[in-house]
C-alpha cells in the first residue's frame, strides 16, 4: 500500500517542474506547456483526495472533470491568440511582444 | 514491495522524468512529445488509481486533444530544426532554486499534515458517475456540467473571431507605418 503522501509529492514535484518551465522559458507555446503541467498536478491530487480519504463522494472525479474541461478551452483560445500573434508579429517570443495594440 | 507499489514509483518516475524533459528541451517539436508522454503517465497513474473514467478522459482530451493542437501551432509557427534560445544562467539557477524551495515547503506540509488514507473501498461504475453527473439530487452536477458545456461553446467561438483573418489585419500587415 502506497502511502497518500507519495501521491502528493508526485504531484507537488510535477507541479514545480510546471513552475521551472514557467519561470525559465520564453515561448509562448513552452509556457502553455507548463501550465498543462500544473493543471495536471491539480488534478492528480484531486483524484488522490477522493479516492484515499472521501471514497463514498464523487466530489473530486467532477472537479477533475471539470478542470480537463476548461484546460482544453484554454488551450484552444492560447493557441488562437499565439496564432494571431505570430501573424502580427512574426514571433511568439513573450520578450518580442510589447504591445497590447497592434 | 509487490508490484502494485513497484508499478507506482515506475510510473511516477516516467512521469516526472519526461515532465522534465518537456520543460528543458530546447527542441520544441520535441517538447511537445516529451509532454505527451508525461500526459500519458498522468493517465496511467490514474489507471493505477483505478479510476478508469478519469484515465480515459485525459488520453482522449489531453492526448488525443491538446497535444495535437499544441503540435500544429508548433508546425504553424516555429521553422522546423530551429533551437530555442538558452535561458541565461542567472534566470535558470534562481527559477531552479525558487522551484526547490517551493516543493521542499510544500513536502514539509505534507509530511506534518499527516494525510492517510481511510481504506475504505472505492467503487463507483460508470453506470453511477454518469447519473451522478446529470443529476439534480444530492451529488449531482447536471448545473456545472451546462455551465461547462457554454463555456465550451463560447470558447470555440471566441477561438475562430481571433484566429480569424479580418480584412483590417491585412490591411495593417500590409501598411504597418500607417497610423490608421
Amino acid at each position: 500500500m502506497i502511502p497518500l503522501s507519495h501521491i502528493l509529492a508526485v504531484s507537488t514535484a510535477l507541479f514545480f517542474i510546471g513552475v521551472y518551465g514557467l519561470l525559465t522559458r520564453r515561448n509562448l507555446i513552452t509556457l502553455l506547456m507548463s501550465v498543462e503541467l500544473i493543471l495536471n498536478s491539480v488534478n492528480i491530487n484531486f483524484v488522490a483526495f477522493n479516492k484515499y480519504l472521501f471514497p463514498e463522494r464523487l466530489d473530486g472525479l467532477f472537479f477533475t472533470l471539470f478542470i480537463i474541461a476548461i484546460a482544453a478551452a484554454e488551450a484552444a483560445v492560447a493557441i488562437a491568440i499565439v496564432i494571431n500573434l505570430y501573424r502580427s508579429h512574426g514571433s511568439i517570443d513573450v520578450e518580442d511582444s510589447r504591445d497590447l495594440k497592434y | 514491495m509487490t508490484a502494485y507499489q513497484v508499478s507506482f514509483y515506475l510510473i511516477s518516475a516516467c512521469l516526472l522524468g519526461t515532465a522534465l524533459l518537456a520543460v528543458t528541451t530546447r527542441n520544441l517539436f520535441r517538447a511537445a512529445i516529451w509532454l505527451l508522454f508525461s500526459l500519458v503517465g498522468v493517465a496511467a497513474l490514474y489507471f493505477w488509481m483505478q479510476v478508469e473514467f478519469i484515465a480515459a478522459v485525459q488520453i482522449v482530451v489531453y492526448v488525443g486533444g491538446i497535444v495535437v493542437l499544441i503540435l500544429f501551432s508548433v508546425f504553424l509557427t516555429q521553422q522546423t530544426g530551429q533551437q530555442l534560445p538558452r535561458a541565461t544562467r542567472t534566470r535558470r539557477i534562481s527559477s531552479l532554486l525558487a522551484a526547490l524551495a517551493g516543493l521542499v515547503l510544500c513536502w514539509l506540509l505534507i509530511r506534518r499534515s499527516g494525510l492517510t488514507a481511510t481504506g475504505r473501498p472505492f467503487h463507483w461504475d460508470m453506470h453511477r458517475i454518469g447519473s451522478h453527473m446529470l443529476g439534480t439530487g444530492d451529488q449531482g452536477y447536471a448545473l456545472p456540467f451546462e455551465v461547462v458545456s457554454i463555456l465550451l461553446l463560447a470558447a470555440l467561438v471566441g477561438c475562430i473571431a481571433i484566429a480569424l483573418k479580418s480584412p483590417s489585419a491585412q490591411d495593417n500587415n500590409q501598411n504597418p507605418e500607417d497610423p490608421a
